[in-house]
């Protein structure tokens, strides 16, 4: 598990997400959080078989609470959609696979 | 296990295309539900060489997994935290050859000799159906909750605790899971306001000791919550007497939702029988209900005692009654002969919708 999203953090988070040249969504999560154990799996999935649209990035919020801070994150699992430095669209709670893919359907059709 | 992975993934390709499609292969047992009863029941029924297939859905692993320590799950001397324990009990069920499926049910239909299951666009056969789908947290449905949801609302204090330290909050409810998350919460707040509809609570004395000796914890009772405050985010909730029904505000800047829960039975309504309360009737002790070959356990049936270890053992039995069920039932002759073989395992064949 885990092998087809990248770690960021709040030192990276700049580089890797904001000035990503790619769709960048992030799992903001943290290892005490049962729903994120969830839709761990089911993110890493989405991230391999789409990987030439999309970028998954993982960010614990436990060590990054600057970036959490920053974008209002107020539960977890929260995935945010990065495009072009900014923050398009927020999906707030662990969900099934399909019901993901259409929320992100925008990025990866 | 490569068979079955390409026709799986050729099932995949078929359901973007939006066609449907039904699987060849009659299992023995279908489970659907993924918490301490539905993994218990799948440890049971794969130990039994039924080859159970699991839906886990959305909230695999169940009501354990929002919680944090579980103290009174036997077995753990110095207690477990709940999403620990609801992984140990989901690979015990992998390793006994259960196969697990992340995908939330959408349609069964459980009359006949072959019962199916729609699951992401694909149709399963089975002889026998374990309902196991637990319950869902109730929420108030009052204005702004849903709104507010993850900016402020929450069900789940050990996920959402976190982002509130030093604020001022709200836990909603009076049973036992109000108490536990307003002592979880604690930890991060500056102070809990446990409100609540009456002045009488259904918590156990522990719980409710336990919180009452709090010193960040605040009371309010005989008050209804009527409507959450704030956009973007909660900045308060309106509260009504219940008694004088006069209305005040109450500045917090989340509000956890702890008044229980509701059975997921709406999958089966209409199809088994349910009590008032919305809960599938089973022929207790057994777990089967009206129908043949199938079975209900875990919270779906429990209104009663409703927790992890009365939940895994009901999963047992109703892994030991499908497999008896399934011992001596007559075999229709629409199954004889066909489905359980290895070559049609797994097998699909495209039904344009």
């Amino acid at each position: 598990m885990g092998n087809n999203t990248v770690d960021v953090t709040d030192a990276t988070f700049d580089a890797d997400v904001l000035k990503s040249g790619k769709t960048v969504v992030v799992d903001f999560w943290a290892t005490w959080c049962g729903p994120c154990k969830m839709v761990a799996p089911v993110l890493d999935e989405i991230a391999g078989e789409h990987k030439e649209k999309l970028t998954v990035a993982k960010l614990d919020i436990d060590a990054n609470p600057e970036t959490a801070r920053n974008f209002q994150v107020m539960s977890i699992p929260t995935m945010i959609v990065f495009q072009d430095g900014k923050p398009v669209k927020q999906i707030v709670g662990a969900k099934p696979k399909a019901a993901l893919l259409s929320d992100l359907a925008d990025y990866i059709g | 296990m490569s068979v079955p992975e390409i026709v799986l993934s050729s099932m995949e390709r078929d359901r973007e295309d939006g066609v449907s499609v039904t699987t060849d292969e009659v299992r023995e047992l279908i489970i659907i539900g993924s918490g301490p009863a539905g993994y218990t029941a799948a440890v049971y029924a794969a130990r039994a060489q039924l080859k159970p297939l699991v839906f886990e859905g959305t909230q695999f692993g169940g009501a354990l997994m929002t919680t944090t320590e579980v103290e009174n799950y036997p077995g753990f001397t110095d207690g477990i935290m709940g999403p620990e324990l609801m992984e140990q009990m989901r690979g015990q069920a992998t390793r006994f050859g259960a196969e697990l499926r992340a995908e939330d049910v959408e349609e069964v239909s459980l009359e006949g000799p072959v019962k199916t299951v729609l699951a992401n666009g694909v149709t399963y056969r089975a002889r026998a159906v374990i309902l196991a789908m637990g319950a869902a947290a109730r929420y108030l449905n009052v204005p702004g909750e849903q709104t507010l949801l993850g900016r402020g609302v929450s069900s789940c204090a050990t996920c959402d605790g976190f982002f509130f330290r030093e604020h001022d909050i709200a836990v909603i409810g009076g049973g036992d899971s109000a108490m536990e998350e307003a002592t979880f919460l604690t930890k991060f707040a500056q102070t809990v306001t446990i409100v609540h509809r009456r002045d009488e609570f259904r918590a156990s004395r522990i719980m409710l000791e336990r919180a009452q000796n709090d010193p960040k914890i605040r009371w309010v009772t005989n008050a209804d919550v009527t409507e959450v405050l704030g956009e973007g985010s909660v900045t308060g909730l309106r509260l009504r007497d219940t008694k004088t029904g006069e209305e005040r505000t109450l500045d917090v800047t989340a509000m956890f939702v702890a008044i229980g829960h509701d059975p997921r039975s709406g999958l089966v309504k209409g199809q088994v029988e349910l009590d008032d309360a919305g809960y599938v009737r089973v022929q207790s002790p057994s777990t089967h209900t009206g129908i043949d070959g199938v079975f209900a356990c875990g919270d779906l049936v429990d209104h009663t005692y409703r927790q992890a270890i009365t939940a895994a053992g009901s999963g047992c039995s109703a892994a030991i009654d499908a497999e008896r069920w399934l011992a001596e039932g007559p075999v229709d002759a629409e199954l004889a002969g066909g489905g359980y073989g290895s070559g049609a395992e797994q097998t699909a064949e495209p039904v344009t919708a």
